[in-house]
């Protein structure tokens, strides 16, 4: 408990050192808010009644409760707001494999911000805060929500087939991917070239290898992942993100920059985050957004396993 | 950084998992010789040997960077995030409804009783495909010699894979049904297909090119 406390307090010194405050909401909410934010992978799994026979749930996750904040209560406040949580979220688990329905996730929201900006703050707040919990080897992928979505498009990929071929990408099953694409009647080289695409990720060259294998929807993913990644270099902040165009996050509300966290330590996603500046469009309020949320558990283990790997 | 472990599956993939390693240029000779260690290393990687059904719990836990399994295995564990990049070809087996031959207790139980008793070892695969054909099903879950079940009364059916389909025919069973194609996969860790994208990468394309030779 020692080192996990020392763990927490040190991501909070981050998070408040670079000015953003921490909030703290209900782990209860009304199941229709979560709707709201995500109709389908942020509904919550665990669903009761009040006494009035309202539908509640136990939040999947602190973004959208903390947009639903941000909506009702600073609608008037001059923006950007910067927030930040250490707070549990609740999920459905596969029994008996040791996963915990309960978790704890530390994190920052950064609202308001412009949408480049916003981003590489964001990124800027999770380097500083990988290095106070001592994982220096971790790396953070960047890639871009709206590409896959765009080039379907395209590609004139539609209904059930689409739904196939996301499904395919999101977990990342290649084999069903090319099987998706094919059934949905896109040639064999145009479907070589989709493959290719979910299979670059490195440094700035990427953007360039992309840019080989065409299309207007690449041309724009690029285009998007390339601002950010400028300034992350002019920053100096870019040199633990490896661009990625074959990440794909499952929660429904990202737009835009996506990230992962991985540690060589550790075989499990340590978090991930991205924008979504739809979400505060359907709670209300016109701003972008942009955050990201780590499992305080699995950085632990990973911070363990990085402190033995020194001292062995 | 330490080298690329790969977790290669025991039994009836084993040998032409080792060809095929072999022709990606990974030396096999030692996992041949009959040895009983469990661990490799050979040409700058190191082999773990598990049963194909551990080989999605070793590689999703990162314990493996990469492995070799069938798509079946695959399937029943469709809830363990795995990375699949690779269709190799080999190991090509169907996953039929076997009953007994010339028999139509599978039909009389569905018209009569409205189920049917099935037994498996892959009780997720079953599930799903009697769900998605509108079906109710009893699945018993055996661990082995599925094919004995329907001869001693132990439902009347089985969910099974099937590659040449001798040991169906030798029990007395027929395909009534084909459910799905299985080959083997080559899969990675979802961090190390990240953070070795490299190595991974250079593997998968000697795997491709060793595949369709």
């Amino acid at each position: 408990m020692r080192e996990l406390r020392r763990l927490k307090q040190a991501l909070l010194e981050v998070f408040e050192g670079r000015g953003y405050g921490e909030v703290a909401t209900p782990a209860i909410e009304y199941d229709e808010v979560m709707a709201q934010g995500d109709g389908r992978a942020a509904r919550s799994s665990y669903r009761f009644f009040d006494e009035s026979g309202e539908l509640l749930g136990l939040r999947s996750d602190m973004t959208v409760p903390i947009a639903r904040l941000v909506a009702s209560r600073f609608a008037d406040a001059e923006p950007p707001f910067r927030l930040c949580y250490l707070a549990s979220a609740y999920r459905a688990v596969r029994p008996q494999s040791g996963q915990l329905r309960e978790f704890e996730q530390a994190g920052v929201e950064l609202i308001g911000a412009s949408p480049a900006e916003g981003t590489v703050e964001v990124i800027e707040v999770l380097e500083a805060a990988l290095d106070a919990a001592g994982l220096g080897r971790a790396v953070i992928g960047l890639g871009d929500a709206d590409l896959y979505r765009q080039l379907l498009e395209e590609l004139g990929v539609e209904g059930e087939a689409r739904d196939a071929v996301l499904a395919s990408l999101a977990a990342h099953d290649l084999v069903g991917l090319e099987q998706g694409l094919s059934e949905a009647g896109i040639g064999a080289e145009r479907v070589e070239t989709c493959v290719a695409l979910t299979q670059l990720r490195g440094g700035s060259e990427v953007l360039e290898r992309a840019r080989g294998l065409g299309g207007a929807a690449v041309e724009r993913a690029i285009a998007r992942i390339g601002e950010t990644y400028e300034e992350l270099q002019r920053r100096g902040a870019a040199e633990r993100v490896q661009i990625d165009l074959g990440l794909l996050r499952d929660l429904g509300y990202y737009s835009g920059a996506i990230l992962e966290v991985y540690d060589p330590a550790l075989g499990h996603v340590l978090g991930g985050g991205g924008r979504y500046d739809g979400l505060m469009k359907r709670f209300g309020l016109g701003l972008s957004a942009a955050g990201f949320g780590l499992y305080l558990g699995r950085v632990h283990t990973a911070q363990m396993e990085e402190q033995g790997r020194g001292g062995s | 950084m330490s080298a690329l472990k790969i977790a290669v599956p025991r039994g009836a993939l084993f040998g032409e998992t080792l060809d095929v390693l072999e022709g990606a240029g990974i030396d096999t000779a030692e996992l041949r010789g009959g040895s009983r260690s469990l661990i490799f290393e050979t040409s700058g990687v190191t082999l773990v040997t598990v049963r194909p059904s551990d080989v999605p719990t070793y590689v999703e836990a990162g314990a493996a960077d990469a492995g070799i399994t069938g798509k079946d295995v695959l399937l029943e564990q469709s809830d363990r995030v795995v990375y699949e990049l690779l269709d190799l070809r080999y190991g090509r087996c169907r996953m039929v409804l076997a009953a007994r031959t010339g028999n139509d207790r599978l039909a009389e139980a569905q018209r009569r009783l409205g189920t049917m008793r099935i037994a498996t070892k892959y009780p997720r695969i079953a599930e799903r495909y009697f769900e998605s054909t509108g079906r109710q099903v009893e699945l018993v879950e055996v661990k082995g010699s599925v094919e004995l079940a329907p001869l001693v009364g132990l439902g009347e059916g089985i969910v099974d894979l099937v590659a040449t389909g001798r040991t169906l025919e030798e029990n007395g069973l027929e395909v009534r049904e084909e459910i799905l194609e299985c080959t083997a996969r080559f899969v990675a860790n979802r961090v190390s297909h990240k953070l070795r994208a490299a190595e991974i990468d250079e593997l998968t394309a000697k795997l491709r090119e060793a595949s369709r030779r």
